[in-house]
């Protein structure tokens, strides 16, 4: 039986959401410019993940496995709704800036992933837990994207100018690609990369080998 | 096939998932919705106030709101007959000047018009019938101090959405505030960068023969009437010069600021029972 601590903690390294299993990263794409947005972000899809496992998990014997996906879903996007109006009411500002994105939670692979994968076959509040470490892993990768695309794209952390921009009047110029949303594809490949280089059993075997030149035919070598 | 899978059971565990869930969500949008509207005013004004040249970030906070925005007063604009409304018109309308938004009734045949690609500069398709614009009276007796008008036009990749503001003459920028863009970050999206804006206050609206001769311009922007375009942002630039033209200009609310602007020495009170 998994524990506890394993739960919460194998997904932020070990079995990374993001970085192994690469699910959600069209939201690691999109609200990843600036640092506050993207907490808010992360917040939002761990508490949504968290919650939507524990009342999937609590439902899960009596889930007929014929709706099961619906049933899913459902819940899932009512708590994103929910999720919606409470940013709306108490944090307007990112809430616009997040727009449609926090309406993508529903769709973001991890929720669902999780909840087919791990909440039903395992007990609520281990459920819970299980959200709240795939939220984490997430997060993990995000703030880590988005702190190099807005220190390097608008010279600010958290909107405090750290290098001062070329068109404020300092001497840094904003690199305009961390802007754009391929910057995060780059991020999450070096990401990847320095991870599997650490943690080298990430790294999946080769599904076929490249078998040596074995013609030596001395015609027609062009 | 367990029991749970019964046809029965399916159709039990469906109605109650349904109806939990729907209170859930109506629940929160009921009880959140006075707060999110409060947000969404307060938005507002707080753009306006931008706009206005009045509210600083670094000097105010959201708490202060309230108090500056009370120096203005909504008015509602008929902008094909360029003339206020006053509040029992509005009324008749159904309008309800504190929450009415003229972006949300472009959907509504009955309060908004197309417009034809020739009238339509600011490449917005569609314009509300009536707009909110904002006074605020100065410190003299019945003086207009500055008129905050709403404004719209396509970019690059997307319409902006901004206020405008004018100084009591109707012919003197006072700002010029974007709230809401779709333009490329670091590029179109810098005509909110505060060293842009600060180009345009004091810039003169109508030339000579009383067209609009505010625009934006390659290069260095020289004189009453030009402003230096964003570099790297050429058609976010080409929008806003586009919509200056259209929403100062002769189909929108030109003739009103020319009346506003003609009339200054006359009594604010007289303006306001046409």
């Amino acid at each position: 039986m998994t524990s506890a601590k394993e739960v919460v903690f194998k997904p932020l390294f070990d079995n990374n959401p993001i970085a192994l299993q690469i699910l959600g990263v069209c939201s690691a794409l999109a609200v990843t410019t600036q640092l506050s947005v993207t907490l808010v972000m992360c917040i939002a899809l761990t508490s949504v993940t968290a919650f939507s496992n524990l009342f999937i998990s609590m439902i899960r014997n009596y889930m007929p496995s014929s709706i099961r996906i619906i049933v899913q879903m459902t819940i899932i996007a009512s708590l994103v709704i929910a999720v919606d109006q409470f940013l709306q009411a108490f944090a307007y500002e990112i809430s616009k800036s997040l727009s449609v994105f926090v309406g993508l939670i529903i769709t973001n692979c991890i929720v669902m992933g999780r909840a087919e994968a791990f909440a039903m076959k395992n007990p609520p509040i281990l459920s819970f837990l299980d959200g709240i470490g795939n939220g984490l892993g997430y997060s993990f990768v995000l703030i880590v994207v988005a702190v190099f695309r807005e220190l390097l794209g608008s010279g600010s952390l958290l909107g405090y100018e750290i290098l001062p921009l070329v068109s404020n009047g300092g001497w840094y110029q904003g690199n305009g690609l961390m802007l754009l949303a391929p910057s995060a594809f780059f991020i999450i490949g070096l990401f990847v990369w320095v991870l599997r280089s650490v943690k080298t059993e990430q790294v999946e075997s080769a599904e076929f080998r490249i078998a040596p030149h074995a013609a030596h035919s001395s015609e027609g070598a062009f | 096939m367990s029991s749970k899978d019964t046809v029965s059971k399916t159709l039990v565990v469906a109605f109650f998932l349904c109806v939990v869930c729907s209170i859930l969500v109506s629940g929160t949008a009921v009880i959140l919705k006075p707060m999110q509207d409060e947000n969404r005013i307060l938005d507002r004004n707080k753009n306006i106030l931008s706009a206005a040249g009045l509210y600083d970030p670094s000097i105010h906070s959201d708490s202060d709101i309230a108090e500056l925005f009370s120096r203005f007063t909504p008015r509602l604009v008929d902008i094909n007959a360029g003339r206020f409304l006053d509040a029992e018109e509005a009324i008749g309308l159904g309008i309800d000047i504190v929450n009415y938004d003229q972006r949300t009734v472009v959907t509504d045949p009955a309060l908004s018009e197309a417009l034809t690609s020739d009238e339509d500069l600011a490449d917005v398709k569609r314009r509300a019938l009536y707009q909110m614009v904002y006074l605020m009276e100065g410190d003299g007796e019945n003086e207009l101090d500055t008129i905050v008008l709403p404004v719209s036009g396509y970019g690059l990749w997307g319409i902006l959405y901004g206020f405008m503001a004018l100084e009591g003459d109707a012919n003197t920028v006072k700002g010029l505030a974007f709230y809401e863009l779709k333009e490329t970050p670091g590029l179109g999206a810098e005509v909110r960068n505060p060293r842009w804006t600060a180009l345009w206050p004091g810039k003169k609206v109508y030339a000579e023969d009383g067209s609009v001769g505010l625009t934006v311009v390659k290069g260095a922007g020289m004189g009453d009437y030009e402003i230096d375009g964003l570099s790297g942002a050429t058609l976010t630039s080409r929008g806003v010069a586009n919509l200056v033209q259209y929403w100062l200009g002769d189909d929108a609310f030109g003739p009103l600021l020319k009346q506003l602007g003609g009339r200054q020495s006359q009594s604010l009170a007289a303006l306001n029972q046409e």
